[in-house]
């Protein structure tokens, strides 16, 4: 079998006598979506924000292609290659689509140290953002400022940012969260083509955009997974369906 | 509403051609107001870096502006009064030499910016503020207590500074120094602003997290951009007291502070001309109200306030809109 792409082991997080991340496991293998689902303050965030290196756990272990990463910060773990969108869009607003893409190109090439050569005649960092901006269907936006996207758009400007990283795993909380119908529906096509290039590590409310695209669910209350399987095992289990799904699901 | 980059172009071209006529017409102190303003627009270019681009409000700038201005007058004196500045571990001569004063502002503004922003940027809103303003005080109450350099009273140089091939003492000759010095800086400004650096920076101060998740240390970008500002002010501060052939512990005051983040915000925030325009406004109504009355920064107040209530990108903004991201 090969070895996960990242993983936790027994992750620990309390906050005073809160235990947010309660022996938390999980891994993702590549070639996989892996949701987490959970209800609200179940402690999906907090989990999110101890992989990408932005809390520090209590206790346990967090591995990046069998490295352990626990102990370092949201750079390592970026420049080490987790691509990392977050549930309220983290974008510079003032800026155009085009150069929130380039700062991700700037990242993944590690040369935000030159001074006087304009960014845009940088054919390598122009040419990788293109691309991600092609990708996910937002090219003819690139020279419109961010704060005048959509919604749906800046959801898609996010994941673009991170495609230019060329991330080992994409860690992505809640892409779904305040798209209508029609938006989720072509998200979720475009991550289902996703997973090839990097495993995909999920937090998302959205349902139907989860039993669509997951490989393997693994559902989170208070702090504690209380079970990990396919879709059908998850939508078949009475411990998750009481937890949270609901008995009519 | 008019482009900004022939608002910019305009607004260089009015600063040249007043002291140009004022040469032709005979009024020297008319070269003077300019290069004044020149001075004032520089050390806020400086400020502009760190304020407009990476977000920092730092009401601490005269400590690099005072730096500047006792590097001068420090090397001034000792050549003046054929002194060495210092003897021991080795012998450092003073100088006129105004490349070389320059050089010694901009290295040792530089090496104080590096020294606060290290301690500043773990502090960010008003803390940084707080901080950046103590630090611009700590150097004012040592300046006042340098008995060696004239302590409260300053210390006069008594002859401007030599440049090579020019009389510095002419007017328009200083004020042909100052110009070409503001429109160099402007114009590395207006590259950073471009550059990778410059996209980074100004991501930084929008959304410092996603700086973060690509793999870029937003601190770090922050710091330098604090270095480079505090290298520029510097500059502005060798040449302040260069015109006036006068330094004091004024330099080093938080209204100088004050008024050097006055320039900014009146002219544009982040506007590559914003500085500019800024210090020539502040300078001419200095000059057009000041003859009136004692308390002419009454009206300058209320023209701020007419500025941050109603015209958020300042006079720039007001002029030519919203900035645009590759203009």
């Amino acid at each position: 079998m090969t070895d996960p792409i990242l993983a936790t082991h027994n992750l620990q997080k309390s906050f005073g006598a809160l235990k947010a991340t309660d022996n938390v496991s999980i891994d993702l293998y590549p070639g996989e979506i892996h949701a987490i689902i959970g209800p609200n303050g179940a402690g999906k965030s907090t989990l999110i924000a101890q992989i990408c290196g932005e809390l520090k756990p209590n206790a346990g272990r967090i591995e990046l292609l069998g490295q352990d990463v626990t102990h370092t910060n949201t750079l390592t773990r970026a420049k080490a290659g987790i691509g990392r969108t977050f549930q309220i869009s983290a974008l510079a607003m003032e800026d155009t689509v085009l150069q929130n893409v380039l700062l991700g190109a700037v990242g993944a090439v590690g040369s935000p140290w030159r001074f006087l050569f304009p960014v845009l005649a940088d054919k390598l960092l122009y040419s990788k953002a293109n691309d991600a901006l092609k990708r996910v269907g937002l090219q003819g936006d690139a020279a419109r400022r961010t704060s005048d996207l959509s919604h749906g758009q800046r959801r898609q400007l996010e994941v673009a940012v991170a495609l230019t990283l060329e991330p080992k795993a994409f860690v992505m909380d809640e892409p779904m969260a305040g798209l209508g119908a029609e938006g989720s529906k072509t998200l979720t096509g475009f991550l289902n083509g996703l997973r090839d290039e990097a495993p995909i590590l999920l937090v998302e409310h959205d349902m139907d955009a989860v039993f669509a695209l997951a490989d393997r669910i693994s559902v989170l209350v208070y702090g504690q997974i209380i079970e990990t399987g396919t879709v059908d095992q998850i939508r078949s289990s009475k411990a998750v369906r009481e937890a949270y799904l609901g008995s009519d699901t | 509403m008019i482009r900004e980059r022939y608002l910019n172009g305009l607004v260089l071209v009015l600063l040249l051609a007043v002291p140009l006529w004022a040469l032709i017409n005979d009024q020297p102190f008319t070269i003077t107001l300019a290069t004044r303003a020149a001075i004032f627009a520089l050390a806020a270019v400086g400020l502009n870096i760190a304020l407009g681009l990476g977000g920092l409000v730092s009401l601490g700038h005269a400590a690099f502006f005072g730096i500047g201005g006792y590097a001068m007058g420090i090397l001034a004196y000792h050549a003046q009064t054929y002194t060495p500045v210092m003897e021991l571990p080795f012998v450092i001569e003073g100088t006129k030499s105004m490349p070389i004063i320059w050089l010694v502002a901009m290295v040792t503004s530089g090496t104080a910016a590096l020294l606060i922003g290290l301690l500043s940027l773990r502090t960010t809103g008003v803390y940084f503020i707080m901080i950046t303003l103590a630090f611009g005080q700590m150097f004012y109450f040592f300046s006042i207590s340098w008995i060696a350099y004239g302590g409260e009273d300053g210390l006069s140089i008594y002859i401007r500074n030599d440049f090579p091939g020019l009389n510095t003492l002419v007017p328009i000759n200083f004020f042909a120094i100052c110009f070409t010095l503001l429109c160099l800086v402007l114009f590395i400004n207006g590259l950073v602003a471009r550059s990778p650096f410059g996209l980074a920076l100004n991501a930084a101060r929008q959304a410092p997290q996603r700086v973060q998740t690509v793999g870029l240390d937003p601190q770090r970008l922050k710091l330098v951009a604090f270095v480079l500002s505090g290298v520029i002010t510097g500059l502005a501060g060798a040449l302040f007291a260069d015109l006036n052939r006068f330094v004091s512990p004024t330099m080093f005051s938080w209204q100088t502070s004050g008024e050097i983040m006055i320039f900014v915000i009146l002219g544009g925030t982040a506007r590559l001309c914003g500085p500019v325009v800024g210090a020539v406004v502040f300078v001419m109504l200095e000059h057009a109200l000041g003859g009136l009355s004692e308390y002419w920064h009454i009206y300058l107040g209320a023209l701020l306030l007419l500025v941050v209530l109603f015209a958020r990108g300042g006079l720039v903004g007001l002029i030519s809109g919203r900035a645009v991201a590759h203009d």
